[in-house]
């Protein structure tokens, strides 16, 4: 049977991983708050992008350019963004499942990754795919640079025609609760999204500006832009919902540890109440029996 | 009619870093400075490095920012600017600027081949550029190496 002393072991035991439940869960929350500011301070440039680019190409008639151009899909390239670290509950396995998935819907292709996160290298290492590239150690501060770097890669294996498509696959983040698991084309640029755009702005795309420079010399500049914002964007989210899920978690570990703790205390005062009652019994016996 | 004012949009990938409404904004185009006032045709252009100037109605003195590279739409009341970089005067790091500056020079003055030359040469207009709007606007002491 359990001493008192073990109970007291275990309540303490389990009252020091509480504490680091709880300071985790704090830290995720502090990250949360930061990592939803920089993905909503990024909005309006990437409004403002896709607005310039669609009116752009309204203009040219029909637009060329090697980020435009379609191709049967036959090699496929995939951005999978998963977390940089565990302890976030189902975040990195679900993102993951979900990027197999694809991959399994895409059969008979051939499939080229790029992970992003150190979750996601790892496990996609294991499951042998092949990389073009990699990236770790990225997440944790977003940042334009880095997003750049990765839109370079990538838009360079298009333009060189050594993949056909270009697909992300990222937890968007909506709430905190639960992140909407996406996975987006990249390349080739398509129906570039509308988003909320009011009746002025629409009529806006129709003006005919004067060029300072020649229309498909801007496009040409403004494609890669329109990419390396979309990757931002897409890092910034997953960002966001890694924060989120691992605030989440440990909420729900720091209950957790709540629970067992009352259950243990109460177990503990249960024994020892036996203890004290079992002596009363002994001492009263003994004098009962010497009267 | 003509609009009497024009409404500033400076945004970066990373942030908005203006909305104001303006008299009046110089912006540093590829081909050279655009002036534009209210009621502008509409225009697009791509930025070079420079120094983007604005003038609201309460301001005497127009206000600088740094602009490095990126896109201006202009309309006839409203000026986009979607700048790669962007920075007030009071935001701009100095030693920062002049270390990038001095770091450029060297590079461009080495007989190295295997320099990137394209690269060297934007750092030193980035940091030129960076160094000259502090001086001019923040008056602060400059030290020249």
């Amino acid at each position: 049977m359990a001493t008192l002393l073990d109970f007291r072991r275990r309540i303490r035991s389990v009252k020091n991983t509480q504490q680091i439940t709880r300071a985790m869960k704090f830290v995720a929350a502090a990250r949360l708050r930061r990592a939803q500011e920089a993905a909503l301070a990024a909005r309006p440039f990437a409004k403002e992008l896709a607005r310039v680019l669609r009116s752009t190409m309204a203009r040219i008639e029909s637009p060329q350019h090697p980020l435009l151009a379609k191709r049967p899909e036959e090699r496929i390239l995939a951005l999978v963004l998963a977390g940089e670290r565990g302890l976030a509950g189902a975040f990195n396995t679900n993102i993951l499942k979900t990027a197999i998935e694809f991959f399994r819907s895409k059969k008979g292709k051939k499939i080229v990754t790029i992970p992003i996160g150190k979750k996601g290298r790892d496990t996609l290492r294991k499951a042998g795919f092949e990389f073009a590239g990699e990236y770790v150690n990225v997440l944790a501060r977003v940042d334009f640079g880095i997003a750049r770097e990765i839109a370079n890669l990538v838009t360079e294996l298009y333009a060189k025609e050594s993949v056909d498509a270009v697909y992300v696959v990222f937890s968007e983040f909506k709430n905190v609760l639960a992140p909407h698991l996406a996975v987006e084309k990249l390349l080739p640029v398509e129906a570039i999204e509308r988003g909320e755009e009011t009746q002025a702005e629409a009529e806006c795309t129709q003006i005919d500006y004067i060029y300072e420079q020649p229309e498909g010399e801007i496009l040409s500049r403004l494609l890669p832009r329109y990419v390396e914002t979309q990757v931002l964007r897409s890092m910034l989210e997953s960002s966001a919902a890694e924060h989120a899920a691992r605030m989440t978690a440990m909420d729900a570990a720091t209950q957790n540890a709540s629970d067992v703790i009352d259950a243990l205390t109460l177990h503990m005062n249960k024994v020892r109440q036996a203890a004290i009652t079992k002596e009363i019994i002994e001492i009263v016996s003994g004098a009962v029996g010497t009267a | 009619m003509l609009p009497d004012a024009i409404e500033l949009i400076v945004v970066t990938p990373e942030r908005q870093l203006l909305r104001e409404t303006v008299l009046e904004v110089t912006i540093p185009g590829l081909e050279g400075e655009l002036g534009v006032l209210p009621g502008h045709a509409p225009l697009m252009t791509e930025l070079g490095i420079g120094e983007l100037t604005y003038r609201t109605a309460m301001s005497s003195r127009p206000t600088p920012l740094s602009v490095i590279r990126g896109f201006a739409e202009v309309l006839p009341d409203r000026v986009t600017v979607l700048a790669e970089t962007a920075e007030r005067a009071e935001e701009i790091d100095v030693s920062r600027a002049e270390a990038a500056l001095a770091r450029a020079e060297k590079r461009l003055a080495s007989n190295d081949t295997n320099i990137d030359w394209d690269r060297a040469s934007v750092a030193l207009a980035r940091a030129v550029i960076r160094i000259q709007i502090v001086r001019k606007y923040r008056g602060a002491p400059v030290a020249t190496p």
